[in-house]
């Protein structure tokens, strides 16, 4: 996938195995956002290759289709939106109780009773306001949640919560995309990637990874370059 | 000008209008109740009306409408919110509203008022306001409108509000439900010292619907503080234009106004025109303001929670205008 004639994803092949946790470590500017959209189908079409989901060719389908097929993403910068409270934001597309609602809310470690009528606006923090994508990703429960940075900006008590909202997922079958820089939250997935200038550069166990990533990555001098 | 009587009901339009009333989201037990002073008039007829201890409630028939006073003495504060109910049921007709309010210094007040227009093929509905708030007095005044599906109507409200020194204003227009046809709304609002005014109007244009609207903020008084918020949705050929005044006249004063227009269909024109004046190098005013589309993340958002183009932009725009 390229734009203005710069690859941004470039003969890239990752599999997602159902049911895990896999997470994306690359600096900034590697392409973690644009191959989360390109799975969600957000913006970008691929120029070559395919997104297959469960054996099936998906590349072409539109946002809402993936959707319904058991995709989602939580946004890095998720929108506000006025009028609506978190009640039914995560009502959205299912009906629940209460008591699920509750517990998607309690899994992000946020209060039902303090979060339940909140409107889903800029009264909401940056910290909270991710906290309420992820649960609204839970309520979904999707096969498939692309986490876009949830935990970035995300101070030290907070992240706890996201990391067990995160588990909380796994634990319901969804298999999660989960992009990050955090080595907390990469610890606790399956496996690992390492992206570097639209490419997976290895693949291995979150540590293996983790200490691949911090002895050449976050050295690496030319961002969007690979080695 | 007569005092009205207590649960004066007449002639048989009243149910009829109370039906129109509830069919627009209107609660009528509150026109039941003689713990709830309301008031309902129809076309130049006031059909029944009840005023409660410490609110003092005149009316006059008029040729073409009826002149109303509503009084709410000094230090009440009034428990439940008065209900007034103004309409016209036949397809034509003209109805204007001279409505003078005095809420005097420390008295707290809550008006629902509901104006109702089911059936409007040629109809014009003007309410002239003229209105007072005390010092320390608080008021609250709530206006949904409801004009059916014709888009026949020319509905033009003027208000002059004066606001004492620590007086609250809080003032929400609503017209969401059926056609809006001609809308002109034109507010004046002069706050004294520490005063705090809110103005918010949320209107949904169909079809060749014509919304106009103006505030005008003037923050007179030392500390005064104000708030115009405008939530319109122009859709299909309607056309909206928007004006924000703040002018602030005096040291400590705030203004600001939030204007969002989203425009939905090729033909639909969203204008906002904010004017925001200081006079006074200790006072400030601020505007923030999105016209046009739809935002895109919001879009993509709830289609990544599986609704589709249409059922996002519905959510959205319930949402604003909610």
């Amino acid at each position: 996938m390229t734009l203005d004639d710069k690859p941004i994803i470039d003969d890239l092949n990752l599999h997602v195995e159902k049911g895990e946790i896999h997470a994306i470590l690359g600096t900034n500017g590697t392409g973690k956002t644009t191959l989360a959209y390109l799975i969600m189908g957000v913006d970008y079409l691929p120029d070559d290759g395919k997104v297959i989901f469960e054996g099936e060719d998906i590349t072409r389908y539109p946002i809402s289709q993936r959707a319904n097929i058991g995709i989602t993403l939580a946004w890095q910068e998720p929108a506000r939106f006025e009028g609506f409270t978190i009640r039914e934001y995560l009502e959205l597309t299912n009906e629940l109780k209460i008591g699920e609602i509750e517990d998607c809310l309690w899994a992000v470690g946020l209060p039902p009773s303090q979060f339940f009528n909140r409107a889903v606006d800029a009264s909401l923090s940056g910290g909270e306001r991710r906290r309420v994508e992820l649960a609204s990703v839970l309520a979904m429960k999707p096969k498939l949640a692309i986490l876009d940075e949830v935990d970035s900006g995300i101070d030290v008590v907070s992240l706890p919560h996201i990391i067990n909202g995160i588990v909380k997922m796994k634990s319901l079958g969804s298999s999660v995309l989960l992009i990050t820089h955090n080595e907390d939250a990469v610890e606790m997935a399956n496996r690992a990637s390492v992206l570097c200038a639209g490419k997976i550069l290895k693949t291995g166990s979150p540590k293996e990874m983790c200490q691949w990533f911090r002895q050449n990555c976050q050295v690496c001098d030319h961002i969007n370059m690979p080695e | 000008m007569k005092a009205i009587q207590n649960m004066l009901t007449i002639k048989e339009e009243y149910p009829e209008i109370i039906d129109a009333y509830e069919k627009a989201g209107g609660n009528k037990e509150a026109f039941t109740s003689k713990e709830v002073a309301s008031l309902v008039v129809h076309e130049s007829r006031v059909l029944s009306a009840n005023q409660v201890e410490g609110i003092r409630l005149k009316s006059e028939q008029k040729k073409q409408g009826v002149a109303i006073e509503l009084t709410v003495e000094e230090g009440r504060k009034i428990k439940y919110p008065v209900y007034l109910c103004f309409g016209i049921l036949p397809k034509e007709g003209l109805q204007e509203i001279d409505l003078k309010i005095n809420i005097q210094d420390y008295a707290e007040v809550s008006i629902i008022a509901h104006c109702i227009f089911p059936n409007a093929v040629n109809i014009i509905h003007k309410m002239d306001a003229d209105i007072k708030i005390g010092n320390n007095a608080k008021f609250y005044y709530s206006e949904i409108h409801y004009h059916g599906d014709f888009g026949g109507i020319k509905v033009i409200p003027r208000a002059k509000i004066e606001v004492g020194e620590k007086g609250e204003f809080q003032n929400t227009f609503s017209l969401i439900e059926g056609r809006v046809g001609k809308l002109h709304i034109n507010y004046e609002v002069t706050c004294a010292a520490k005063s705090v005014v809110e103005i918010v109007a949320k209107v949904y244009g169909k079809e060749d619907d014509v919304i106009k609207m103006f505030d005008r903020v003037n923050l007179n008084g030392e500390g005064a503080r104000s708030l115009i918020k405008t939530r319109v949705v122009p859709t299909d050929r309607s056309w909206s234009e928007v004006t924000g005044e703040t002018y602030a006249n005096a040291a400590y004063t705030r203004g600001h106004m939030d204007c969002m227009e989203v425009v939905i269909g090729k033909q639909a024109i969203a204008k906002s025109i904010p004017i925001l004046v200081a006079t006074n190098d200790k006072a400030k005013v601020t505007h923030e303001a999105a016209i046009g589309s739809i935002d895109k993340k919001q879009m993509q958002t709830l289609m990544s929670r599986g609704l589709d183009e249409d059922e996002a932009v519905d959510v959205i725009v319930k949402g604003i205008l909610r």
